[in-house]
């Protein structure tokens, strides 16, 4: 085997005809992620040997996260159990889907994860996966409006996370802030499972008019191919494949390449000078440039347009002189986009583009071909026909089984696990859960995120699900939240990917909106361990159920596997999005309680469910039994409720229950409103389990005393459970006879522990 | 006709849009101005709005304040025109020395989104007279940069000539003297770290509020306008 | 008493935004001819004692640790005279 490194390959320009004329060279395809296998299918699609140009390009292309090759078999049931709806405008396989949110607007968002690399280098690693996020939205023709970002840390007290997190906290700031995108919403959890290999995804959301939706193809021969945006560098050259087939383990030697740095203003000038374009309707076809950079672009364009494009490599521009096309190729150079544009179109196109100070060059021309041709100094370099790249990629059915080991994690119940009995031990439990680093205020963290410009966030961080005002006319607007947790994937993963989407769903219609559609990130170990791959054949089977039940398509999303340190995988940690639409924003519910007598209601049943819970980790730190029972009709009556209650202004508040129980919704409403509760337990619930359950399909809504009857009348006519828990009043949480905590104290534990941590 | 305030957006501006929407709210008529025209279209006032001009990598402001529309703006605040610097736009300000100081790293080192008490300092601006001397507003601020800075003879100067036009009453950045906002000495210029843009709306405004106390900059403007041209 | 000054600049294949952007603003103001411009850091340490061997390879040490993010920038120690 030659020197790895692809720059070696291409001291002379490996040409077509040099490589038909030399089948036996050795290349280093193995270096390159390509296993033997696919080598010979590369060389029986084209016929000879790949030139070095033609294996880059195969190896970026084919890779796991370009090609999802062993995640496409199980990715399938999103499809063929997609609910049928007519709001669905654009479904997975474009850069993100879009939904029609009524009137002539169309509302596009997607998920993606950044993981390895922000873990290499977490302010660049997180700062360019919001980049790549929000061209994946502009390219589909939209405005990008917001962005949110959940994410998975190591322990909050090990010394790596204290790197990782301010890094990866300021990076999503500093890009996303210098965007003028509000951050309205995600998550920051921490758990030893996540050392090593922290979760960065991060999603992002757009809105355009319906008829002026872009798809990244390029049709119509003698369409003119145009790069612009930032000059193409080595950077991150080989991430696509290497970044994330690589995994950390220090034995091996560490295939790190060099970091992506985004620009953001240049992604600022460049989605203003897009949207200019856009409106004028410039462009035929147009695609970011993302993961596989130039190879991903010209491929999917060509592969869904006419089928052919010739490309003039060396006319792109280069920030260093010194690259050879392979590299060119594989650069992941940011802020970079491809438009396909007709002859008559160019100039005015190139007018806008210097309006903004943006570099653009015409590379290239659309063709009838069905061949990708790219030249380099007039000699042909690649010649392959785009659709093998690009859809024909392999396609793995990874063996997997149920792990040895599940059934023992699942019987080590929680029920053995000495639980508080006195009013003191509960109070201190509440304390404890409340002050909890998954739990805390984490307003450290997004007060460094601008969650306000664009002046159209109408509820942000702290509130159930972000929301965003889309017309200032009608009210008409979004909600969106995000929501995974690992630990119940882990007891089960068919019904943690449920319980995902579950509280996504609950948590947009907390707010009065209505859940409409998904974005999912999922976040796995290695594909080649049976035991996890068995894990993702689980959890995109109960979230495809999950969907088909709940009437919201997976519109997209992303796949990342190898999150792994040695035979060490993460939870499995699918992450889901969901997206609601409301039609007046000024009818939204707030989670804060704020209306002094106002009467708390539980909504939903509770029972004995700690398997996973945030009990369990954060006072025993166990985990084992079954994870809390998933209802999907019921989440689907508790949400109609909930919406209704917003809509008809019954409500004063509404808090979904989740994480840390009934309790920890009440601590965060009260301290959010700065007022506090007298809560009177039903009587037939062991106080601990009212209180720290972790029973799915519940919520606590606040409405004043003379919408009481109206609200408990729907509920009961709809059979929903409800049961008056309390009232808004004092200042402090009471829980009668058992404790009570004034706000003071319990505002001083909850917020107190991320300045304590990383102030 | 209603007066017209122009916003200028630089490559980078962030918050133009949101200050065209407080002009408007406002009742004034809202003109997007552009940083490589230097005309400003018969404007009566300009705001220059937040965010990040020309990505803000060598100075924040420091490039901006050398664009057309800013001769233009610079010469017009000579002859006063009122101008209404917002946290970049301060600095841009100050960049072009129309007013003294400058806007460094906040103490804390981080970026800081948060609802900010302030005391409105001196209503005798064009920009504040709508606000009561001593009245206590909130107003968000948003800036990585916004730690106000100038010696200690042109601090007394701004105290002495009453050109302080707010202060934090919980400085979140160190700034000096907690100062937020200050005036050139005619009044018309006025720099401002905190966004009075984004405290103009019950739906958007600081939570859980006062929401719209910002609202007055914009209607103090418009007031002075139309009392001008009356 | 010395100072060692210690240059951090990003390394050479690493996007530097910074310096495109001077770059970008120079023409508009009349400077042409420049071709490339890349902004860097410069530490002064004042140490208590004599810049030798010794104390470079501390100050090395910290630039490696704490001033420059070796992941993507570069560092030159130097004693100034």
């Amino acid at each position: 085997m030659s020197d790895p490194s692809p720059a070696t390959v291409a001291h002379t320009v490996d040409s077509v005809e040099n490589a038909a004329a030399t089948p036996d060279v050795e290349q280093p395809y193995e270096a390159l992620g390509v296993k033997p296998d696919e080598y010979a299918r590369i060389r029986d699609l084209l016929g000879r040997r790949p030139t070095s140009s033609e294996l880059a390009m195969y190896s970026v292309m084919w890779s796991e996260h370009c090609s999802y090759k062993s995640s496409k078999i199980h990715l399938k049931q999103f499809g063929e159990k997609a609910p049928d709806v007519d709001f669905l405008l654009v479904g997975p396989g474009e850069n993100a889907g879009v939904v029609d949110v009524g009137g002539d607007l169309a509302v596009t968002f997607k998920i993606e994860s950044h993981n390895h690399p922000s873990y290499v280098e977490p302010y660049q690693g997180a700062a360019t996966g919001v980049g790549g996020i929000v061209r994946d939205i502009l390219t589909m023709g939209a405005r990008p409006i917001a962005v949110m970002d959940p994410l998975r840390f190591g322990p909050a007290d090990a010394p790596d996370t204290h790197r990782v997190l301010p890094g990866v906290v300021r990076g999503i700031g500093g890009y996303g802030n210098s965007l003028g995108l509000p951050n309205i919403g995600g998550e920051v959890v921490f758990d030893a499972c996540y050392a090593g290999n922290p979760l960065v995804n991060a999603l992002a959301v757009g809105v355009m008019r319906k008829s002026e939706i872009k798809l990244a193809q390029a049709h119509g021969p003698g369409n003119k191919v145009v790069l612009f945006g930032a000059r193409t560098g080595g950077d991150g050259i080989g991430g696509a494949s290497v970044l994330a087939s690589a995994t950390f383990d220090e034995d091996k030697p560490a295939k790190r390449p060099s970091v992506q740095v985004g620009d953001p203003f240049m992604e600022k000038v460049l989605i203003e000078c897009c949207l200019e374009i856009f409106a004028e309707d410039l462009v035929v076809g147009i695609q970011d440039l993302g993961a596989a950079g130039l190879s991903c672009a010209t491929t999917e364009l060509a592969a869904a347009g006419t089928g052919g494009m010739d490309v003039q490599l060396d006319l792109a521009p280069l920030r260093d002189a010194t690259l050879v096309p392979e590299e060119i190729l594989m650069s992941e150079s940011q802020e970079r986009m491809m438009a396909v544009v007709t002859p008559a179109n160019v100039a005015r196109f190139f007018e806008l583009c210097e309006k903004w100070d943006v570099t653009a060059t015409v590379i290239g021309t659309v063709t009838e071909t069905g061949r990708l041709r790219m030249t380099w100094h007039g000699a042909t370099i690649v010649d392959v026909d785009p659709k093998t790249l690009a859809h024909q990629g392999p396609v793995y059915e990874r063996p997997y089984h149920r792990p040895s080991w599940q059934d023992a994690l699942q019987a080590a119940t929680p029920d053995t696990l000495s639980r508080p009995k006195t009013g003191d031990e509960l109070r201190e439990t509440v304390l404890k859960l409340a002050a909890g680093p998954n739990l805390a205020d984490k307003s450290w963290v997004v007060q460094q995120y601008d969650h306000r410009v664009r002046g159209n966030t109408v509820l942000a961080h702290g509130e159930d699900s972000g929301m965003l005002r889309l017309d200032e006319s009608t009210g008409l607007g979004v909600a969106l939240a995000t929501d995974g947790n690992g630990r119940y994937t882990k007891l089960d993963p068919y019904s943690g990917a449920q319980l995902a989407l579950a509280e996504a769903y609950r948590n947009v219609a907390a707010t009065g909106a209505r859940p409409l559609a998904v974005t999912d990130c999922l976040n796995f170990g290695s594909p080649e361990d049976p035991a996890v791959m068995w894990q993702f054949a689980e959890a995109t089977r109960g979230l495809a159920d999950a969907c088909q039940i709940l009437g919201t398509p997976v519109t997209g999303g992303n796949v990342s596997f190898y999150n792994q340190t040695g035979e060490a995988a993460i939870h499995p940690t699918p992450i889901v999005g969901v997206l609601g639409v409301i039609d007046d924003v000024t009818r939204r519910t707030r989670s804060a309680f704020t209306g002094e007598g106002d009467i708390l209601l539980l909504l939903g049943d509770t029972r004995d469910e700690f398997g996973g819970s945030e009990w369990a980790h954060q006072v025993h730190g166990h985990l084992g039994g079954l994870p809390p029972k998933v209802d999907l009709e019921r989440e689907r009556l508790l949400a109609e409720v909930l919406i209704a209650g917003s809509r008809d202004g019954m409500l004063s508040a509404a808090h979904d229950l989740s994480d840390g129980g009934l309790i920890q919704a009440v601590v965060e409403s009260a301290l959010r409103g700065d007022m506090g509760v007298r809560i009177v337990l039903p009587g037939d619930l062991d106080p601990f389990v009212a209180l720290f359950s972790e029973s799915a399909g519940r919520a606590v809504v606040a409405l004043p005393r003379s919408e009481e009857l109206r609200f408990t009348d729907m509920c009961r006519f709809r059979g929903l459970p409800v049961a008056r828990i309390g009232v808004v009043d004092g200042g402090a949480v009471e829980v009668q006879g058992q404790f009570s905590i004034p706000l003071g104290e319990l505002r001083e534990a909850h917020t107190g522990t991320f300045p304590a941590l990383f102030g | 006709m209603a007066p017209a305030i122009g916003v200028v957006t630089f490559p980078g501006s962030q918050d133009d849009q949101d200050a065209l929407r407080a002009v408007r709210l406002s009742g004034a008529s809202a003109v997007p101005l552009w940083h490589r025209d230097p005309d400003l279209h018969g404007v009566d006032a300009v705001v220059l709005p937040g965010g990040f001009s020309y990505g803000d990598y060598l100075r924040a402001g420091a490039i901006a304040r050398f664009s057309p529309v800013m001769e233009s703006v610079i010469a017009g605040a000579r002859d006063g025109l009122p101008v209404l610097g917002i946290c970049n736009g301060f600095q841009v300000l100050c960049e072009s020395h129309l007013l003294p100081g400058a806007l460094i790293r906040n103490g804390g080192m981080l970026f800081v989104n948060r609802d900010e008490r302030l005391r409105v300092e001196s209503a005798s601006t064009v920009w504040t007279a709508d606000y009561a001397p001593g009245q206590e507003i909130v107003i968000p601020i948003k800036n990585g940069e916004g730690r106000y800075t100038a010696d200690e003879r042109t601090l007394d100067a701004l105290e002495a000539e009453g050109r302080v036009i707010a202060r934090y009453l919980d400085n979140p950045n160190g700034s000096a003297r907690d100062i937020a906002g200050i005036a050139n000495a005619e009044g018309n210029v006025v720099g401002l770290m905190p966004h009075p843009e984004h405290a103009v709306e019950e739906l958007t405004g600081p939570y859980p509020g006062p929401a719209t106390d910002g609202l007055p900059f914009f209607t103090s403007i418009l007031k002075h306008l139309v009392s001008v041209s009356a | 008493m010395a100072r060692v000054v210690v240059d951090v600049m990003l390394k050479p294949e690493i996007l530097d935004p910074q310096g495109q952007a001077v770059q970008r603003a120079l023409p508009r103001l009349g400077f042409d001819g420049v071709v490339d411009v890349r902004q860097g850091k410069r530490f002064e340490v004042e140490l208590d004692g004599p810049a030798d061997e010794a104390a470079l390879a501390r100050v090395r040490e910290m630039a490696e640790k704490l001033l420059a993010n070796t992941v993507i920038e570069e560092f030159d120690v130097r004693v100034e005279a």
